[in-house]
């Protein structure tokens, strides 16, 4: 709640305008020399006015980031139950090795001669991710989840093309699929067709057999799909889409509950995506940047994106343009991006890996999904689930126990909220009334998902026991309280701009 | 009293000679909450029975408006999608969406009165 | 192992509260078939000093930029960094912090998303910004879509002086959808006739200043002629340290602005993360790509941030979004919003004089040698030399005298035997005089 002082601040928590109004003529954060003076080139195309950025001193930087700073949550002040988002701990260490200089200060278009290491380490990178997926091949350019959806589905068009197959326009996915899906589908200019869940939480293989056709391009699936839950008949999927000539693209978003346990390749996948921002531990940043390497088969391998990485006896090389006929490349569907891909993840990624090991990795999975289990286990009489366990890294519950209390969704996590706890991921899945998805990742300890546990339980008895009020006015200690959104849509601001001059008062 | 007819998509329609007014009923606008957008067709827009005839977006979803009958728009509510408010406040009155020149009669004739939407929608819960 | 904190009496006790005899339990629903049967062939887990000393190791073999001379660009940029904003960015609470959905615990990401909209908005003098793009290129084919989608119109005209991989991508991210580029023969002198070839079906016309070699435009009357025809103006940037310095897009009347915003905040990385930029007219909103953060007030009426206008968006609008892109490059753009920051009005321009000055003092001294001629008439702060000779050998003899000599314009042109001898040149803040000296010197030794 607003705070009873003269400043507007509480205690550490200060409040702090936007940098255009700390903004004072001739203040600058940097002291850079004077330009020598050389005859323009400009051509005569010299800015003129004022450009209106502000003008800030250093220190007034500092204290203005380090401020607005302090009103975000964060993965490494407490547990961040965020469901399809695997919030785990991002160490410290691969933020070092991404900054070394041999890897942060080289720039993309290097004689290839200069940066065998880098070439080496993104190669060192896709052979983890192929063991990893039990994948033949690895494309490194996407820069997110969604940009390896795109790449997926690119390659699955350009395969089919390849043959001659271009009447193949249906992509079958899952009402419980991430948005992403949908879009990346519509934007390789396939048409979407919906397949239903069955009782039990996953996609329905009878309705999957009866929307096969011969203008099935593919199946975009999940695995472990949205719900929390594995799609056990994940190998029938497979051999249905197969069965009539499409492939299988495989949303890796949940890799972490499988990594080291079991492997796409064995599944029957055709391509799937990794985020690396997830399993991988990159850190998230506020909403990126990511990284979406994506494992393709024998049969997509081929029409992978520009550029890749080719060893030939200890060199490396970077292959960046289609291929004469029988070189490499030959085949790509082309570039998705201006460089070679995220390099700054990779480094993080693969200081990751190599730091958790075949053997750390399959205890990722194994303590993820036993955490999300116990978290479902120990809710059980207070919360409800749509799907009895065992989940795998989300435990999901619906809003059946908030009803007749008055207590949304969204009421429940904004009372989270001033209990010091980021809301688990709510209203996704959207298959699933009222849905709360919770992933407590493998990087929590016994005690503190025990903590956690507590406050879901105390809460849902709260909401029971007639209290509605108390989550109606949630969050009251958040840096701010629930925000107009209606308000931001019907009349989007979407920057500051200087306040009119203060007219003359009249004499 | 001009004839009012809904559909089982929440559209009503209120034919006054060959034009039908078209708009969303009050149990559809207070399903979507709050709106914050409408996206309108222009005039002479060939609107097909079923087919998209406008878009309707709270904070958190976007809605397609279906035309309940084939026909070309003659006016679209110019108010409307200035204040989409007007929406939630006046869905039945002068929230209304688009003015069509009715192609066929016999569509109209085909859609629920309101006594058949009443009972329709209370079937919902 | 370090990042575990689980044990086996925590496991213990967790399986038995769950009702299962073993974690593997757990995994009953993965089929026998697919299940690793023991461990994977990769290396054990490893110590923070082994897992330094081998990626260490590896980072060593790379000549890194600012190791010696450097003058590389072609889209990506080497500036000294503040040490304020590597500093800053590696606060906890903007590395470690997820998408802003839950605006009450993040009005710290909110309010610098905002800042950066505003940023830049200003710089590209475009009326609305969003919260950046994954990079230049991509950022660049949504701009090309977008276009698509406004218009209903079938081509998109490129320029010949595009960024050849900004050119690939829109290619790509088109070649399922209606909208279909055209691109013509690389320009190098800077002149084409653009405007000849509007038409009725022509949704955009893409162009770049400072283009892919050097030249500088004034697209004013190309945005003139694509009103008159109904067509959209798009204008991309790389280097955008340049808007210290030169006519805006804004300025010119563009109607979308797509570039690149590594050259402030953000490292070489060889080729990224970067920070795609992205800003229109406030008419063309609906129909933008990418996150948007907006101001409104909490329930105290106090003033807050929060993402809106999210029905364009992938999560909402499923295959009816506006692009399929979910994340935006967070960091990043604090990266570069802490940078412009820092810069201030005066900050980037004299920035942007002190990066024209290195590039003439360069070029001046390169055209001084024998055989070497600089085809520019207009730059900022990057142009084409053309040399004697293949530019890709002469840069890679150029390494052995410790000189990262530029980027031979063949390497992005492979089929164009005929650009060979050209290469372009960039010079920054970074360069000294006698990075400069060593450049001259290296190549006079080179060419002789």
């Amino acid at each position: 709640m607003k705070p009873d002082t003269t400043s507007g601040n509480r205690g550490l928590d200060l409040e702090e305008p936007l940098l255009f109004e700390l903004s004072r003529p001739g203040r600058t954060g940097v002291d850079l020399p004077e330009a020598a003076k050389v005859a323009s080139h400009l051509g005569g195309l010299d800015r003129e006015g004022s450009i209106g950025l502000a003008g800030v001193s250093e220190p007034e930087v500092i204290r203005h980031f380090v401020r607005i700073s302090r009103n975000n949550y964060s993965i490494d002040a407490n547990l961040y139950p965020l469901g399809s988002c695997t919030m785990k701990h991002n160490p410290r260490l691969n933020e070092k090795m991404a900054r070394l200089p041999g890897f942060g200060d080289v720039h993309p278009l290097q004689p290839e001669s200069t940066v065998q290491g880098a070439l080496e380490l993104i190669h060192t990178l896709g052979h983890w991710l192929k063991t990893l997926t039990g994948m033949p091949a690895v494309a490194m350019p996407p820069a997110a989840g969604a940009h390896g959806e795109l790449c997926g589905m690119m390659a699955i068009r350009a395969a089919h093309e390849a043959k001659g197959d271009t009447k193949r326009t249906r992509v079958l996915i899952p009402e419980s699929a991430h948005g992403t899906n949908p879009a990346t589908a519509a934007q390789c200019g396939f048409t979407v067709d919906p397949i239903p869940g069955n009782d039990r939480g996953r996609v329905d293989l009878a309705a999957v057999r009866a929307k096969l056709g011969p203008d099935v391009a593919g199946i975009m699936l999940t695995n472990p799909n949205t719900l929390g839950l594995f799609e056990n008949d994940v190998i029938q999927v497979a051999e249905a889409i197969h069965s009539v000539g499409g492939y299988f693209y495989a949303d890796g978003a949940n890799f972490n509950a499988i990594v080291g346990k079991a492997r796409p390749g064995d599944m029957g996948v055709d391509a799937i995506h990794i985020n690396l921002h997830k399993t991988f531990s990159t850190p998230h940043g506020g909403g990126g940047p990511g990284s979406g390497p994506v494992a393709f088969s024998k049969a997509l391998a081929p029409y992978a994106p520009l550029p890749m990485i080719l060893e030939d006896g200890g060199r490396f090389h970077l292959i960046e343009h289609r291929g004469d006929k029988g070189e490499p490349g030959e085949k790509s569907f082309g570039r998705m991006r201006t460089y070679n891909g995220q390099m700054g993840m990779f480094v993080r990624a693969l200081s990751y890996m190599m730091s958790h090991g075949s053997d750390g990795l399959r205890q990722v999975a194994e303590d993820a999904v036993l955490s999300a289990n116990y978290i479902m286990a120990s809710c059980k009489d207070d919360l409800t689930s749509p799907y009895p366990g065992p989940c795998m890294h989300e435990a999901l519950f619906d809003d059946r126990f908030l009803e007749g209390t008055g207590v949304t969704t969204l009421d429940f996590a904004k009372a989270m909220i001033d209990e010091g706890y980021h809301p688990m991921t709510v209203y996704f899945p959207l298959v699933v009334h009222g849905a709360m998805l919770t992933e407590p990742t493998e990087t929590e300890s016994k005690e503190s998902v025990d903590r956690f546990i507590h406050v879901l339980r105390t809460l849902a008895r709260r909401a029971k026991s007639g209290d509605a009020q108390f989550f109606k006015n949630a969050p009251r200690y958040s840096p701010r309280r629930r925000v107009d959104e209606t308000a931001a849509a019907r009349n989007p601001i979407l920057r500051w701009t200087p306040p009119a001059p203060k007219a003359q008062a009249a004499e | 009293m001009a004839d009012r007819r809904y559909t089982k998509d929440h559209e009503w329609i209120e034919i006054n000679g060959a034009v039908g007014t078209v708009g969303i009923t009050n149990y559809a606008q207070e399903q979507l909450g709050d709106v914050v957008f409408v996206e309108l067709p222009p005039a002479g827009k060939k609107l097909t029975k079923g087919g998209e005839a406008a878009v309707v977006e709270s904070v958190k979803a976007a809605s397609e408006v279906y035309s309940p009958v084939s026909g070309e728009v003659v006016e679209s509510n110019a108010e409307l999608a200035k204040n989409p408010a007007m929406v939630n406040t006046a869905a039945e009155t002068t929230g209304w969406f688009v003015k069509v020149k009715v192609a066929d009669a016999k569509e109209v004739s085909g859609l629920m009165d309101a006594a058949a939407y009443k009972k329709f929608v209370d079937g919902l819960h | 192992m370090r990042y575990l904190p689980l044990g086996p009496d925590d496991r213990a006790q967790m399986l038995g509260v769950v009702g299962a005899k073993s974690v593997d339990e757990l995994f009953k629903d993965i089929p026998e078939k697919a299940r690793i049967k023991g461990l994977l062939d990769l290396p054990p887990h490893q110590g923070e000093l082994q897992v330094e000393r081998a990626l260490s190791a590896m980072a060593a073999k790379n000549r890194a930029a600012g190791a010696g001379p450097s003058f590389l660009g072609a889209g990506s940029y080497r500036h000294h960094i503040p040490s304020a904003v590597d500093h800053l960015i590696q606060r906890s609470e903007f590395l470690t912090s997820y998408t802003p959905y839950q605006p009450e615990v993040a009005q710290g990401t909110l309010q610098f998303l905002f800042e950066f909209q505003t940023q830049v908005a200003m710089l590209s003098g475009m009326e609305v910004a969003n919260a950046s793009m994954y990079e230049g290129g991509s950022s660049c084919a949504e701009a090309v879509l977008m276009a698509g989608r406004l218009t209903n119109r079938p081509r998109a005209i490129l320029s010949g002086a595009l960024h050849p991989h900004y050119r690939d991508t829109v290619r790509t991210f088109t070649q399922f959808s209606p909208i279909k580029p055209e691109s013509g023969e690389p320009v190098i002198d800077g002149k084409e006739d653009l405007a000849a070839k509007l038409g009725p079906d022509v949704a955009c016309v893409v162009v770049q200043t400072p283009d892919f070699f050097g030249n500088l435009h004034d697209y004013t009357q190309l945005g003139a002629a694509c009103r008159a025809a109904g067509a959209l103006l798009i204008v991309v940037v790389t280097e955008v340290v340049s808007l210290g310095a030169l006519k805006s897009p804004g300025q010119m009347g563009a109607d979308i602005f797509a570039g690149e915003g590594q050259s402030l905040g953000v490292g070489l990385n060889f080729g990224g993360p970067y920070v795609g930029l992205f800003a229109t007219k406030k008419q063309y909103l609906r129909q933008m790509p990418g996150r948007l953060c907006g101001e409104t007030t909490d329930a105290d009426g106090r003033r807050a941030y929060v993402l809106t206008l999210s029905t364009r968006e992938q999560h909402i609008r499923r295959e009816k979004a506006t692009s399929n892109i979910c994340t935006n490059s967070g960091l990043c753009a604090l990266a570069f919003g802490i940078h412009v920051s820092l810069l201030g009005e005066e900050g980037i321009r004299r920035l942007a004089k002190l990066n024209h000055a290195a590039a003439v003092q360069l070029a001046d001294a390169l055209a001084g040698l024998k055989g070497v001629k600089v085809r520019n008439k207009t730059f900022f702060n990057e142009f084409t030399v053309e040399l004697p000779r293949s530019a890709t050998e002469v840069v890679e003899k150029m390494v052995g005298q410790g000189v990262l000599a530029g980027v031979p314009v063949q390497r992005l042109y492979r089929d164009r035997p005929d650009l060979a001898n050209l290469l372009l040149v960039a010079a920054s803040e970074t360069n000294t005089d006698a990075d400069r000296a060593a450049f001259v010197a290296g190549l006079k030794k080179v060419l002789a």
